[in-house]
């Protein structure tokens, strides 16, 4: 057993149905020292964060904390062992007041009457000492994101927390906030509490952290100090593969443009710029957050744009929802599968032929006979796997049911069609099905944006390539510079990176 | 998810018995309710009871077609008891007080029916309020106006207008045929056109309805007032079979509704519905009444046991279609 850890993982492995989300991981933390987590979208960096404080049960692997055996099967079990973790989406209830929120389920009572005073009189005291700018009364609905934080990281150092996980602390602070949450990472540091810090920003992990642990599809690839370490390093670390042709890439000839958008602004992302050829692949990269899902919702019609112009074959659109956008010829795959791109309790066949009703069905009445038809043929021709088209899209696996997505605009017959992580949650048969479907979707002149947080799958399936970095263009990268080794999964991903 | 097909359930694979009790499984309840009814009293049986229970029924099939739209999209109706009190009042006091004939007497009380629906639809879409709130709050504005209007007097209504409900037409009442007519009409738009299928994606799940194109607003509204103007049409009924309009009609009546639709196989998450099987849901609330008449249970129980069955009947098909109905 090595010095003070106060966390030590090893060999922890979690699956989630096909998909192995992380295998035979292990992670040390020592006591008082900041540890970053680095690694790419999906490389199972909170996997592991969320099998520690027991949101996830790993299938094996053992975990010790403080030198003991320690498992969690939920966040209050973690929380009494004294590991808590402050999550990037903040859940406040914002009726509680500051006191109320800090001292939840742990109140003051006299017999069944809560003592008020008596809580507010501790947290307080505990806000004192943390320098907190409001009273313990005030409602948490007052506070901003920052306070809010705050907050959660007070709440965790008041349950006696000596292992705290952020994930993603940042990520809506300004730099004013950013410093003094690092300040208080000092302060806690010098009390002896481990942290654990998940960011994708490489100057702060470089500012605050000790070491540096990375992970990549859903391995342990090593750990550094971050005295000596430089970003290259880190980035070849987090990259590690090189890209493979598994990708089963068709190139098309590639036509004239058929969708060009010009200064988009909108919630997340800011002058976005580009063209899509007919026949082309245009991938879409950038970390989580970034704005290219933003973006497509936004020309979709699904969210709204503040300003910018788009033309679809030269002539100027106007997309107000979906509708205006199905109707014009622009289609788009959701990235969530489950809210905007199935009805999981109809039956395949109403679920192929719902956005075409309008255009396939003319007539007062539905010809079921042809729906019928169209849905059975379009399901055999994109390889659906079912015993019916009658069966409930819910009883098909993520694979299946994509491919019914697909299979809906397909019949759709867009000029435009966007995919937001088509292959997300899809085993490694069906993703390989897919990507030949992208690659007749081109072949038919369909101009096409896809979008996806692996790396060698947008570099791969891609005939062009644009970076995302925090709602901007941050680069554009063609397919021969990709192909002659010009532009590598590190110069990619250091642009997603701000560097 | 995963491979649930696999499951075999008596034999038949689970996805086949599943759409077969989903489409058949109250069928099978109605039946084993009829035989211990009948068994208990054959005079049941009779074609004279028989027509009796299908006339008393057309009432709340008007309602229950309407509920059902509105649960199905994941919502409720709970106005409909309250426009039968105001349409009652409104369309007795066009015909007895102004002198107007019948027919246009009743157009005039549907209309008004239709827009309070359309209303109630309006401020659940475009303010995306809860439709049970909503509902619940026009309800006592309706039934308010129904009181205002007729001064909490009844109306009384002469033989003329009663015939719409004791009068026949080629040997069946009329309230049959309004039944037949709206179910035929309300299966056909339900299953045999965009609009039902419409109806089913934004209950089922309304983003990704959106996200195929469709107008949830337009689903909603449309919804709420096919809901208002078939309450209307059952006030019209039952204006004609109380031989009145008065401001207290239709108490509870929502619940009656309601009842038939979900034991009709109406999901409350919705999205998923059939109307045979309302239809069914609509049956099996009148042989209840019935029934506990033929049998002589004490009026004071009636209630008890209206309850009992549809929690009964619910549950047993719950039971069987487990997670379908999510």
């Amino acid at each position: 057993m090595a010095e003070n850890y106060i966390l030590e993982c090893s060999g922890i492995s979690k699956a989630f149905g096909g998909t192995q989300a992380l295998k035979d991981v292990e992670l040390h933390v020592r006591a008082g020292e900041v540890l970053a987590l680095l690694g790419e979208n999906g490389a199972g960096k909170s996997t592991l964060m969320k099998a520690v404080i027991g949101l996830h049960q790993p299938d094996s692997g053992t975990m010790t904390f403080e030198g003991k055996p320690y498992s969690a099967h939920s966040p209050v079990d973690a929380m009494k062992a004294g590991i808590a973790m402050i999550h990037q989406e903040l859940n406040p209830e914002p009726y509680l007041t500051i006191a109320e929120s800090i001292f939840l389920n742990r109140e003051d009572t006299n017999g069944l009457i809560l003592n008020k005073k008596k809580t507010n009189q501790r947290a307080q005291e505990i806000l004192d000492r943390f320098d907190f700018p409001y009273p313990a009364t005030t409602p948490m609905s007052r506070l901003s994101l920052a306070q809010m934080q705050m907050i959660e990281i007070i709440r965790a150092v008041s349950c006696d927390a000596r292992l705290i996980i952020m994930d993603e602390p940042t990520s809506s602070l300004d730099s004013e906030e950013t410093e003094h949450l690092f300040a208080t990472i000092r302060d806690l540091k010098s009390k002896g509490v481990a942290i654990i810090y998940i960011s994708h920003r490489m100057e702060e992990i470089f500012e605050i952290c000790d070491s540096v642990a990375v992970f990549r599809d859903g391995t342990y690839v090593g750990s550094r100090s971050m005295d000596g370490v430089t970003r290259e390093e880190l980035i070849t670390m987090m990259v590690g593969r090189t890209v493979s042709n598994v990708f089963p890439k068709v190139e098309v000839p590639i036509g004239d443009v058929v969708f060009k958008a010009e200064n988009l602004c909108g919630d997340g992302f800011e002058n976005i710029s580009f063209e899509v050829h007919a026949g082309e692949m245009l991938g879409l990269t950038g970390l989580v957050g970034s704005g290219r899902s933003e973006t497509m919702r936004a020309i979709f019609g699904l969210d709204k744009l503040k300003s910018g112009r788009m033309w679809l074959n030269g002539e100027e659109i106007r997309i107000k929802n979906p509708t205006d956008a199905i109707d014009k010829g622009i289609c788009m795959v959701n990235e969530d599968r489950k809210n905007y791109g199935l009805c999981l309790f109809r039956s395949i066949r109403e679920n192929i032929s719902l956005p075409n009703l309008r255009k396939k069905q003319k007539g007062l009445l539905l010809n079921q006979k042809k729906e019928k038809e169209d849905c059975t043929s379009m399901a055999k021709l994109l390889t659906v796997k079912a015993g019916s088209i009658e069966h409930n899209a819910y009883s098909l696996s993520g694979g299946n049911q994509q491919k019914v997505v697909l299979a809906k605009w397909a019949m759709a017959d867009p000029k435009l069609l966007i995919l937001d992580e088509p292959t997300r949650g899809v085993d490694v048969g069906a993703k390989s099905e897919i990507h030949t479907l992208m690659c007749e979707f081109a072949r038919q002149g369909k101009a096409i944006i896809l979008i996806s947080s692996e790396l060698p799958e947008v570099m791969g399936m891609s005939d062009r390539l644009l970076i995302y970095h925090e709602g901007r263009l941050a680069g554009e990268v063609s397919r021969a510079e990709i192909l002659k080794g010009e532009a590598t999964q590190e110069t990619i991903l250091a642009k997603e990176f701000g560097q | 998810m995963g491979n649930k097909s696999n499951d075999k359930i008596l034999g038949i694979d689970r996805e086949t018995f599943r759409n077969f009790m989903g489409k058949y499984g109250v069928s099978v309840v109605m039946v084993i309710m009829i035989i211990a009814i009948a068994l208990y009293k054959p005079v049941f049986l009779k074609p004279a009871n028989i027509i009796n229970v299908i006339t008393q029924i057309s009432i709340n099939a008007m309602l229950a077609f309407g509920m059902c739209l509105c649960i199905t999209i994941g919502g409720i109706d709970l106005t409909v008891g309250a426009q039968i009190a105001l349409v009652s009042v409104i369309s007795a006091k066009c015909i007895v007080e102004f002198g107007m004939p019948i027919i246009l007497g009743a157009i005039i009380g549907i209309a008004v029916a239709t827009v309070f629906g359309a209303l109630n639809g309006f401020l659940i879409a475009r303010f995306n309020m809860f439709p049970f709130v909503v509902t619940l709050s026009m309800q006592l504005v309706i039934r308010g106006a129904a009181q205002v209007i007729s001064g909490g007097k009844a109306i009384t209504v002469g033989n003329d207008v009663k015939n719409i409900y004791y009068g026949k037409f080629l040997g069946v009442a009329i309230p049959i045929w309004l039944t037949i007519i709206v179910f035929v009409i309300m299966y056909i738009m339900f299953h045999w056109t965009k609009l039902g299928r419409y109806i089913l994606a934004v209950g089922g799940n309304a983003h990704a309805a959106v996200a195929s194109g469709i107008k949830e607003f337009n689903i909603r509204l449309i919804c709420h007032t096919i809901s208002g103007f078939l309450a209307g049409i059952g006030a019209i009924i039952m204006l004609a079979k109380t031989g009145s309009g008065q401001s207290n009609l239709g108490v509870g009546y929502e619940t009656d509704a309601v009842a038939a639709a979900v034991i009709g196989g109406t999901s409350f998450a919705g999205g998923i519905a059939t109307m045979p099987g309302v239809m069914i849901g609509i049956f099996i609330i009148g042989f209840i009444y019935n029934g506990i008449n033929m049998i002589g249970i004490n009026a004071n129980w009636q209630s008890i046991i209206r309850g009992l069955v549809i929690i009964g009947t619910v549950m047993l098909d719950s039971a069987i279609n487990g997670k379908s109905r999510k």
